[in-house]
């Protein structure tokens, strides 16, 4: 009895210091965003930093109210928002089909794997204005930018997961006669599920470069666009808001695959 | 008639730089509902042997043939158990053992049912929701037999498939899986490198020399042992008698 109860005192204090701990990581993190934002107003109201480049807080906010009030922004938050969801699950799809392309003959990927390296050696942003030719100065070539950024190093790294299942699996399947199909559906596919979110997490980010990129280069719209447009006229207060949007935005698509993980791989 | 049929087989693996023979000439037959081990040293090509009598691939020479059918023809009636369960880490206990009906595309409730009763049989009822890792070792090499016996094989290929357990796991398991097979009178083929093993199993013992695999010389197990289970032949006289008579032969290889 003593010892039960010596136990459950001790299980409480571990779970005490557990949430004390939390409390003090939380604090910090609040205190960082606190001085950051703090002193970057001072600063530039005393003038220790450029208001003129640097901007401040208050008017990046006092922007971020005038834009909302009259709609612009939201605007432009859907044409750059929509353009990166699909151009990285278009990046993410295409890139995984051409790992089982590459998985289902292997070939056709030892044809293709010097056109691999070199693609994906290459900065695909230099792509930009050829793709704005072919595709025409719309979304759909800005759109093209975001996937084509992810596509290839996708294709590589689940590839390499494909060829990396332990192949007693495979045996496992072909002991009762499954057809590669098969074979692919019910092992290879659900054993790289783990290496396909993380290359998710890593598209989220890729995404974000190519449709901006895309942006700066093309578009009337868009974050992309309030960047380069503040940047033209010197208004990097407008700068600084679009940055700020972007990294809240970035931040919950990563969230949103963080989630999707926790749903997909209930196992772990 | 035999049951299972191999008729000088030879495999050789090739790489760049080497040709390996991993068998050479194995000539062997097998009576229905008989128990057989291949025993033998590491790299005397004995999971090769096992894989080509699965229909896994192919030999470079030599013909097998199960009930006078070729090995390609006949995959359904062959199971097979591995070293490690190889339980998928994503699927349920259930979708596990149902894994062999499914890829047949032969999931009717009666096949089910039976899947369930032997779940049972094996003392797992009540872990079908579960996922593998929530199992012990032993738990899981139940689950594999279960998986391994549900598409109803009449030749069951076990690839030292007691290896990665401990030692009193191991023991039990030997027991349940003797006894499991002798009930529903299956043929079985079984890999290993334990002397003890083989003799507490088996009717009839392979010992093979390495490099290149071949039939070194073959043992029959004594009636006395074959009628008992594996822990009690472990006990017998006789068990001692064959253990030191296969202990000879394997010093003599070396």
């Amino acid at each position: 009895m003593n010892n039960k109860q010596s136990t459950e005192l001790l299980h409480k204090n571990y779970i005490k210091k557990l949430t004390y701990e939390k409390r003090w990581v939380r604090f910090y993190q609040f205190v960082i965003f606190f001085v950051f934002f703090l002193g970057w107003e001072i600063a530039s109201k005393k003038q220790w930093i450029d208001p003129l480049i640097f901007s401040a807080p208050s008017k990046v906010w006092n922007l971020f109210i005038r834009k909302i009030q009259d709609g612009t922004l939201m605007v432009d938050l859907g044409y750059t928002l929509s353009e990166t969801v699909l151009g990285f699950i278009l990046g993410t799809l295409l890139g995984t089909i051409l790992a089982a392309i590459l998985w289902w003959s292997p070939f056709l990927s030892k044809v293709l794997d010097p056109y691999l390296v070199i693609l994906n050696a290459m900065p695909k942003v230099a792509l930009g204005p050829i793709l704005i030719v072919a595709l025409g100065p719309s979304m759909t070539s800005i759109i093209a930018m975001g996937a084509i950024i992810s596509v290839i190093i996708t294709t590589i790294v689940v590839y390499t997961a494909f060829k990396e299942v332990d192949p007693n699996y495979i045996k496992v399947l072909q002991t009762f006669g499954a057809t590669r199909s098969q074979c692919f559906k019910e092992a290879i596919l659900p054993a790289c599920f783990p290496t396909i979110i993380s290359t998710l997490k890593v598209n989220v980010g890729l995404s974000w470069v190519g449709v901006i990129v895309g942006e700066f280069l093309v578009s009337s719209k868009g974050l992309g666009y309030m960047i380069i447009y503040g940047f033209q006229v010197f208004n990097f207060t407008l700068v600084l808001l679009s940055l700020l949007v972007i990294a809240i935005f970035a931040t919950i698509m990563y969230q949103l695959v963080e989630l999707l993980e926790r749903k997909l791989i209930k196992s772990n | 008639m035999s049951f299972l049929k191999l008729e000088h087989i030879h495999h050789t693996y090739f790489t760049k730089t080497s040709a390996t023979t991993a068998l050479s000439d194995i000539s062997l037959e097998v009576k229905e509902g008989e128990f057989i081990s291949f025993l033998g040293p590491s790299g005397c090509g004995k999971t090769t042997l096992l894989s080509i009598i699965a229909g896994l691939f192919q030999p470079t020479e030599g013909t097998i043939l199960l009930e006078n059918q070729s090995v390609n023809k006949s995959k359904k009636k062959i199971g097979y158990m591995l070293q490690q369960d190889y339980l998928f880490p994503w699927k349920t206990i259930e979708e596990n053992i149902l894994l062999g009906l499914k890829i047949f595309g032969n999931e009717d409730s009666a096949k089910k049912e039976y899947a369930y009763s032997l779940l049972e049989e094996m003392g797992l009822k009540g872990y079908e929701k579960q996922y593998p890792k929530q199992l012990s070792g032993g738990m899981r090499q139940r689950v594999a037999l279960v998986r391994t016996l549900v598409t109803e094989p009449k030749l069951l290929m076990l690839d030292e498939p007691f290896s990665a357990l401990d030692y009193q796991t191991k023991l039990r398991l030997e027991d349940l899986v003797s006894e499991t097979l002798k009930s529903f009178g299956k043929t079985a083929i079984l890999v290993t490198h334990d002397i003890g093993e083989a003799i507490a199993m088996s009717d009839r013992i392979y010992l093979f020399s390495a490099r290149p695999g071949q039939i070194h010389k073959s043992f029959k197990v004594p009636k006395e042992l074959r009628e008992l289970s594996p822990f009690q032949a472990r006990n017998h006289e006789n068990y001692t008698h064959l253990f030191q008579e296969i202990w000879k032969e394997l010093e003599s290889l070396e």
